[in-house]
């Protein structure tokens, strides 16, 4: 088999091209954050980007649901380019699940109805079925008992959790997540990952920005490295962390693998 | 005392009238300077434009000056009104511009993550105003706007001044100037007609400040 598989080894990786960004530049100022991106994301496909800080690689996650606007290219989603501003674009977005680094669960909100808020707002889906389905993704990221606190009342690595319930309310087409564990006590940060490669497993396509190496390569189908805004090599993970061909590369690796 | 128990009718007429100047102008204020606020926080370039135009005009302009200007200048167009109501307005979209500052700074203490959070789960730019933003800065803003509106009470008494008849600073006027009474314990009266909707409205702040910060 040509694909490469996960760790089951049996879910073969790639579908249909789900997104698709196409020479992508941006600039902030005089800097020029993303350098002819082009990138190209399946269905069930589990990418897993990483590269040193100023690399533009939260600056893509972002892009992809249009957080950020593009200089130039394009990106598609299932086909259908970014729109520009209103409806639409709030439609795409509805699309795109994001998990962001420090959470944003809203904060006047109970746990609850921050998953509930955008089912009911933005896909009009009736509040007790909004409820019902909440509670039941509470309850696989293990929150369910804490459904009527408010944020604050619960510790980050349970935010983050609930962050991700929220994203997955929308039934995503893919999620999106920018750097989830860096804001988290180091105890806390496998209780997200366990979530998110039980998510990478049951065939969600996920675009994870990380620094978390072990899940890397544990739940990637692919590592896209950057650096200086340009997508400087991308590999299956055993292949990428064995056998780096760039200098750049090797050199991160050689910076946080030592210990 | 003889000016408040001889005057007492007049006294109750112009504490009314001035409080009917009050909330118009503290609803009316409410609603445009929120309005505006929402322009100068909206994705649009031209209503950011018009929201930033409408805050230099009558920010920048002295109440007086602007209610000479409304009572004088829009009936030289052709539109009249009883000067209650021009003061009434002018009073208005003056405080509005106050209002809408006090606004965005609040909106401006609520995280920008919020707003991305929300428009991230397909909600618009109204709805993520209306749902996550306004509800996380009302509290914020609550001392600001009260300010405001306190001032905008006080301010009530220019426009007595500019000419609106029988309000509480147009029964001191009379009082003095027409019927001769002496001017410290008049203006007394006046002094405490004004504390009387100040202290209270004060008070009220006060509340809604706890309220919201049980609601939270």
């Amino acid at each position: 088999m040509s694909t490469p598989l996960t760790d089951e080894g049996q879910v073969p990786a790639t579908g249909r091209p789900l997104v698709v960004l196409d020479d992508v530049q941006k600039h902030f100022g005089p800097l020029h954050v993303l350098k002819d991106i082009n990138l190209t994301v399946h269905s069930g496909e589990v990418l897993v980007v990483i590269g040193p800080s100023g690399s533009g690689k939260s600056t893509l996650c972002r892009t992809i649901n249009r957080l950020e606007t593009v200089d130039s290219g394009s990106i598609t989603l299932d086909g259908q380019p970014l729109p520009a501003e209103g409806k639409e674009l709030a439609t795409l977005r509805a699309d795109v699940g994001m998990v962001f680094q420090s959470f944003n669960l809203f904060a006047h909100l109970s746990i609850l109805d921050n998953v509930t808020l955008g089912p009911i707002k933005a896909r009009k889906v009736s509040k007790s079925a909004a409820q019902k389905r909440g509670r039941e993704l509470l309850d696989r990221v293990g929150i369910g008992n804490q459904a009527d606190k408010l944020p604050a009342q619960l510790s980050g690595g349970q935010q983050q959790r609930v962050a991700i319930a929220r994203a997955l309310a929308m039934d995503p087409k893919v999620m999106l997540f920018d750097e989830p564990t860096s804001a988290l006590d180091p105890e806390m940060i496998n209780e997200v990952l366990d979530v998110m490669t039980t998510l990478a497993q049951s065939g969600m396509t996920m675009v994870v920005v990380t620094h978390e190496m072990g899940f890397a390569r544990k739940a990637a189908d692919r590592v896209v490295f950057m650096a200086d805004g340009e997508i400087v090599e991308q590999a299956e993970p055993e292949t990428f962390f064995t056998a780096p061909t760039s200098a750049r590369a090797k050199d991160f690796l050689s910076k946080i693998l030592t210990h | 005392m003889d000016v408040v128990t001889d005057n007492w009718d007049l006294w109750v007429s112009g504490f009314v009238r001035s409080l009917g100047i009050i909330g118009w102008a503290l609803v009316g204020s409410l609603v445009l300077g929120t309005v505006v606020a929402v322009c100068r926080v909206s994705p649009i370039p031209l209503l950011r434009g018009l929201g930033t135009f409408y805050v230099s005009v009558f920010r920048n302009t002295p109440l007086a000056v602007l209610l000479f200007f409304i009572a004088f200048g829009i009936p030289a167009v052709g539109i009249n009104a009883s000067f209650y109501v021009f003061g009434t307005v002018g009073l208005t979209v003056y405080t509005a511009a106050f209002v809408c500052e006090a606004l965005r700074g609040g909106i401006n203490t609520v995280a920008s993550g919020q707003a991305e959070a929300a428009r991230s789960v397909g909600l618009n730019f109204g709805q993520t105003l209306t749902l996550v933003v306004l509800p996380q800065a009302l509290r914020a803003v609550v001392p600001p706007v009260g300010n405001v509106q306190i001032a905008m009470m006080k301010n009530s008494a220019i426009v007595g001044a500019a000419g609106v008849g029988g309000d509480l600073f147009s029964a001191y006027n009379r009082l003095t100037s027409a019927q001769g009474y002496a001017f410290l314990p008049t203006v007394t009266g006046m002094a405490v007609g004004y504390l009387l909707i100040t202290l209270t409205a004060g008070a009220l702040l006060a509340l809604a400040e706890r309220k919201l910060a049980v609601a939270r």
